[in-house]
């Protein structure tokens, strides 16, 4: 690691003031952090703690959940509300990493991980345009199992590596950010680029700006939801493909839906055009099929991810005919 | 600012780049605490913060001023050995036993996790109760390798020990 200044915020507004500075980054559980430091993919001059900031997951008066920058991995997934409501979001983060891994690792740590591309960690021996704009992409015709099938670009073909994040797009999560411009709030599904000519850019964020809290809005059938991840190996390892859904019958027929997929692109792939199609339309394994693929019809697959299209498909298949007879666990 | 370590009080490192799991190696010569990634992958860094295990590999030291550390060396009573450790040796659970303070700490916090109802990836219902079944203890321990091989005997020993009242 190259030396850099340390200093943990004790409120918001410090955390605020303290991350201005040129080469500032915040610090939050570190267990992406402080392996890219160690790698010196990433080499701040001041880490600003902010892991003590209050962790708190609170209900709104309008119903939606706030939770905490802060709050770990295990406290939200394990948070009663969270696992009557949302079960997709438990699930997803118990899908992630491993336990010691999710009792450390923030709520804003995890939206704000970087992939897991091997060419972006393989500093020494790989060309890549997220760690070194313009250097070129290695992964593009290397070994692409794991990498991205839609919204990729010439410059990058990474995913974005979280479970989580694939749930809060589901949810219509929003993310609430403080910076020196003051507060805003954005929608999740909005804080994640896609790569375009510009992958070392990971997110729509500014210099500064700090994540602060993350907010699920009610959502009716929210607890009609699940998550389902496709692993080489069936426990901590990053997903193939993932699903996250929620759906609400009416009648016979799908009254509303909310889908996302993980594991396919630069960003958690919300997927409005599977929806449109299902939503008034029955519960049948053909109709879930036909949306899948419509979703995926610009895929653009690389030599060594031609399956994920067709998996993810009948992964979302599969996960829509549980949650539609009522065996979505 | 200084962290405690099995009850003790002790300094933190000046540079605020040494990893816990460092500074409890080579700062206060705790060697149980093992090294083998040192990338968050394999497990045998884990130590208990506060009751909760966590990867020392991945965590810098400073981040932890003021907490409670339990290594390895904090978790028999004297000379009386921990259940789990106990359990370890009743059912082989290691062979060349590097992994095995990570394994028996993530154990330890494991149990925790399980008392207080933490649900998992496997459970059919997110708020019921907890049948720790191998297919349980596996899916929970996943975050600790054995290269040796001696996962079947570690659950075991685990699950043994849980039957008998083992806790942190």
């Amino acid at each position: 690691m190259t030396p850099f200044a340390y200093a943990r915020a004790t409120t918001l507004d410090d955390a605020v003031t303290m991350g201005a500075g040129d080469r500032t980054m915040f610090l939050g559980g570190g267990t992406n952090l402080v392996d890219l430091m160690r790698e010196r993919l990433a080499q701040p001059d001041r880490l600003i703690d902010v892991s003590a900031l209050p962790a708190a997951i609170a209900e709104t008066g309008d119903g939606a959940l706030m939770i905490g920058a802060a709050v770990r991995n295990t406290a939200l997934a394990e948070h009663p509300l969270v696992r009557s409501r949302y079960p997709m979001l438990s699930r997803a983060i118990l899908a992630g990493a491993s336990a010691q891994i999710r009792n450390m690792a923030t709520v804003g740590g995890n939206l704000l991980q970087r992939t897991r591309c091997t060419y972006f960690y393989d500093a020494e021996g790989s060309r890549c345009n997220k760690r070194e704009p313009g250097a070129g992409c290695d992964a593009r015709d290397g070994f692409n199992r794991i990498h991205a099938v839609l919204g990729a670009s010439d410059a990058c073909v990474a995913t974005h590596p979280s479970d989580m994040c694939v749930a809060l797009s589901a949810l219509d999560a929003v993310v609430h950010v403080a910076g020196p411009q003051g507060h805003r709030t954005l929608p999740l599904v909005d804080l994640h680029r896609l790569p375009g000519d510009r992958p070392d850019r990971d997110t729509v964020l500014t210099p500064g700006e700090l994540v602060t809290a993350v907010e699920l809005p009610p959502l009716r059938f929210g607890a009609n939801s699940t998550y389902r991840k496709v692993r080489d190996r069936s426990s901590y390892a990053f997903a193939l493909v993932s699903v996250a859904a929620a759906v609400e019958m009416a009648g016979d027929r799908i009254g509303d839906v909310r889908i996302a997929f993980g594991g396919v692109a630069h960003k958690p792939w919300r997927a409005l055009t599977a929806e449109a199609m299902l939503r008034g339309g029955p519960a049948t394994a053909q109709a879930f099929l036909a949306a899948g693929q419509a979703e995926f019809a610009d895929a653009q697959p690389l030599r060594d991810n031609g399956f994920k299209p067709a998996l993810a498909t009948r992964t979302l298949a599969a996960v829509l005919g549980a949650l539609t007879t009522g065996d979505a666990a | 600012m200084s962290l405690i370590v099995n009850e003790t009080e002790v300094a933190l490192p000046a540079d605020p780049r040494v990893s816990l799991l460092d500074h409890l190696r080579e700062g206060l010569q705790l060697t149980g605490t093992k090294k083998g990634c040192n990338q968050g992958a394999c497990g045998a860094c884990t130590v208990l913060v506060d009751g909760e295990r966590i990867l020392s590999c991945l965590a810098l030291a400073v981040q932890y001023a003021g907490r409670r550390v339990t290594t390895i060396e904090g978790i028999a009573t004297g000379d009386a050995l921990h259940p789990l450790q106990q359990a370890f040796i009743d059912h082989d659970g290691f062979q060349c036993g590097y992994c095995t303070p990570g394994q028996i700490c993530s154990a330890i916090g494991m149990v925790a996790e399980v008392r207080r109802g933490v649900p998992s990836v496997l459970s059919d219902d997110l708020s019921a109760g907890i049948e720790l079944t191998r297919q349980e203890v596996q899916e929970r321990m996943s975050g600790n390798l054995c290269r040796c091989g001696a996962h079947n005997g570690i659950i075991d020993a685990i699950r043994e020990a849980i039957g008998t009242g083992a806790d942190a």
